[in-house]
């Protein structure tokens, strides 16, 4: 077949510097490799050295000293199966005696290095109702015990499907507890493809960013708003994107949309912008840095009068040193604002084809400010945990118009066990996966303003249904 | 307009998505010189349409007005014309998300059926990738074809007229992720795991009926398919409104002084209005079983 040709082993090779997803059974854990790092997971430690130029989905198992061994190719068939099994249940009696290894010859087993395979055949050997039990119960002790005693660890290349069970089952409260069936209906409710142009703002550790930037797959350009200092992006360059991907990132400050959207924001003085300082006013950041320069000048002037030269050699180092960091930082200042008038001349057309919020904030003020920038007939989705703060954004939206489609969800999300006999859904079901507001923006309309405090649409077609309905009837 | 890219202005040709009002809506073909009739009056394809911009609002022969939409693969979803029983956007979202699609995945689907996640797939793997779509019976596949030309999507797919079940994909070691929504699933497994790129790849199988999926599951076993997941997605719309909720008279508040002249203001408020979103009274309780499963390296 030629075209498996293309289907080349190099792009699919574990190497240094990659960002990788472990998993052991249904567990994951996101890391990046780096020559000599010890990585504890699932309470084991082991280093990936061994991984690199093995190709993604390799399995591997960790032997004394934390390394990783290739596993062979799947072992033909499980042979921990025992002929005999019992009917039912009647003559098992729970006497705390059946496994007769202790827990010391346990850890005696591990420590001799025995392979988790053997163990769980010496548990098996040792306990005494083993073949007493049902094919169904004997299967299941199996599992529980490989659970538990084998450790294998694969290595996966990541994507937003592992990325998002992952966070979601290790660290909800970082993602807003965003499950990702929630998730999945954000991309499609957001229409999210390549070539568009779309905002998010999130506080979901950059997960979401992430996925966006996954279905846009380098192509468009994406605008993440941020709140505070900077933007959190952990979750994004989990995912190991090329670095293409990253030039259609684009970030721009919250604390700076009223500015944009009056028009005032002022990209010229923002080299006097001291970093991180958005809060802060421009003549303040103006005077700190005069003072800057006055202090320079005044310095050497007072230094003269000592005239040790060691004191004067280490004056003239720490002046390069300062000269050297004020140039660096003249360098990033000029390279941030850049960004930030490139950010903003995306944002100032207002023709984003979409907007995704995903936020501990109160999403009402944050979709009201960021609507503006969207362009009509284009989709919004915000999510919240709870459900309030999106029942006030409806009622607002309502109010002031330009938008349609509005509607309200959370999603519902069951796992079943299939097996022969014994289909059932699994247990253990998630409570909730936060709720969805989305709609699609139309032209803001001048006539809307007269009747602002109504919800205006279904009343206006109410209106017309009866026009209609009269005129039919003066007709007939 | 394009289903997978956007455009500011509608043009000759282009398909379109009136919005009438509350979950009322219609596709049109925009064609000059045409006309579409809706209850709030007609709508003149070359003066109320053609060079307007998307989103705006049309006002009709009636004195009623209407929106008129980029087509959008969630839209097209709640407008096509059904040919047979379709997907829905919550079921296709997680399906896109499970089945890791992106620009430039190499996705097969079987059946293609009125094209709902057909449109959808097509919107995610754009520019770079490609559907092959499966349809045994011979008008439907004809018709989607023809919907794909519309809808300037053509490029991206190949639609094929066969039996999956007997014939496969037609092609092998090229699918990063195979979508089976048919009656025996489990007969295409073998079908799709060769279609499958040797590196590896997702699969996705769709059944309403738990028999299908525990056969589905057993061949999936057997060919070697790995983290085999079966799961259910269901999706609640809320209605958000007031609701007046009155207050109980308990009776005059023992010990409370001058009982008899209290009584007069307490009538007065009688209720409290609450701002709430309540569940549907009845909703999609299944739509169907979804089973994930990752074919490992060959």
């Amino acid at each position: 077949m030629a075209e498996c040709a293309n289907d080349s082993d190099a792009e699919i090779r574990i190497g240094y510097g990659d960002y990788v997803v472990l998993k052991r059974g249904d567990v994951f854990k996101s890391v990046q490799i780096e020559n000599k790092k010890k990585v504890i997971f699932e309470k084991q430690w082991f280093f990936l050295d061994n991984a690199v130029g093995q190709l993604y989905g390799a399995m591997f198992e960790i032997e004394a000293g934390g390394s990783l061994k290739l596993k062979a190719a799947k072992h033909s068939g499980d042979s921990l199966d025992s002929k005999e099994a019992g009917q039912d249940n009647r003559h098992i009696v729970d006497d705390g005696r059946s496994q007769k290894l202790t827990r010391d010859d346990i850890e005696t087993l591990k420590e001799q290095g025995l392979k988790g395979q053997e163990i769980v055949q010496q548990l098996i050997d040792n306990s005494t109702t083993f073949k007493d039990k049902t094919e169904f119960a004997q299967e299941k002790y199996i599992k529980k015990k490989k659970k538990k005693y084998e450790s294998d660890i694969t290595i996966l290349k990541p994507s937003t499907r592992l990325l998002a069970m992952m966070y979601h089952g290790r660290e909800p409260g970082k993602i807003c507890h965003l499950r990702y069936d929630t998730l999945a209906q954000i991309l499609t409710l957001g229409n999210i493809h390549a070539c568009s142009k779309i905002i998010v703002f999130e506080t979901c550790a950059g997960l979401v960013l992430g996925s966006v930037m996954e279905r846009m797959g380098g192509y468009g350009s994406v605008i993440q708003m941020y709140p505070g200092g900077g933007p959190t992006r952990a979750g994004m360059e989990s995912s190991g994107f090329p670095s293409h991907f990253h030039k259609t990132l684009h970030d721009f400050p919250l604390c700076k949309v009223n500015a944009l959207l009056a028009g005032t924001l002022d990209l010229s003085e923002k080299d006097a912008d001291t970093e991180a300082n958005c809060s802060g006013n421009r003549s303040e950041s103006s005077q700190e840095t005069s003072c800057v320069s006055k202090e320079k000048n005044s310095e050497p002037q007072s230094m003269e009068v000592s005239v040790d030269p060691q004191e004067e050699i280490k004056r003239a180092e720490r002046e390069r040193l300062r000269e050297q960091r004020a140039q660096e930082k003249k360098v990033k200042m000029e390279e941030k604002r850049k960004k930030l008038a490139s950010a903003a001349a995306l944002l100032e057309g207002r023709n984003a084809d979409g907007l995704v919020i995903a936020s501990r904030f109160h999403p009402c003020p944050v979709l009201m400010g960021l609507l503006k920038f969207i362009a009509p007939s284009r989709p919004f989705v915000v999510y919240c945990q709870y459900r309030e703060p999106l029942i006030e954004c409806y009622t607002k939206l309502r109010e002031q118009g330009g938008v349609i489609n509005l509607r309200l969800t959370d999603s519902w999300l069951r796992h079943y066990q299939v097996l022969p006999n014994r289909t059932h859904p699994v247990l253990l079901m998630s409570g909730g996966g936060g709720y969805l507001l989305s709609g699609t923006t139309v032209a803001a309309d001048a006539a809307k303003a007269k009747n602002q405090h109504k919800s205006e649409e279904p009343l206006a077609k109410r209106l017309k249904l009866d026009e209609i309905s009269s005129s039919r009837d003066s007709s007939a | 307009m394009s289903f997978v890219e956007y455009s500011e202005i509608i043009q000759e040709g282009d398909v379109v998505i009136i919005f009438l009002g509350h979950e009322s809506m219609m596709p049109i073909k925009v064609q000059s010189g045409a006309q579409t009739q809706t209850r709030y009056g007609v709508i003149r394809h070359s003066s109320d349409l053609i060079g307007q911009r998307f989103g705006s609002r049309v006002t009709c022969s009636k004195g009623g007005w209407v929106y008129v939409l980029h087509p959008t693969p969630e839209l097209w979803t709640v407008n096509l014309p059904h040919r047979t029983q379709i997907l829905y956007t919550t079921d296709i979202a997680n399906i896109t998300l499970m089945l890791e699609l992106k620009p430039g995945s190499v996705v097969c689907e079987s059946g293609t059926g009125s094209g709902s996640l057909s449109h959808s797939i097509l919107r995610t793997i754009a520019p770079t990738g490609h559907l092959h779509t499966v349809e045994f019976h011979a008008q439907r596949a004809e018709k989607a074809m023809q919907e794909f030309k519309e809808h300037k999507v053509s490029h991206l797919v190949t639609v094929r007229n066969q039996d999956v079940c007997k014939d496969g994909f037609g092609i092998t070691g090229i699918a990063d992720a195979v979508f089976l929504d048919i009656p025996s699933p489990w007969e295409a497994i073998t079908h799709a795991k060769s279609a499958m790129k040797r590196k590896g790849g997702r699969l996705c199988s769709f059944s309403p009926c738990i028999e299908q999926v525990q056969r589905t599951c057993e061949a999936l076993l057997d060919r070697g398919f790995e983290e085999i997941c079966t799961l259910e997605v269901l999706l609640r719309v809320h209605d958000v409104r007031s609701v007046n909720l009155p207050l109980p008279d308990f009776g005059p508040e023992e010990g409370s002084p001058d009982v008899s002249q209290e009584e007069i203001p307490n009538t007065g408020n009688t209720s409290v209005i609450c701002r709430t979103a309540t569940p549907p009274r009845e909703m999609a309780g299944h739509t169907g079983y979804l089973t994930f499963a990752t074919k490992p390296r060959d």
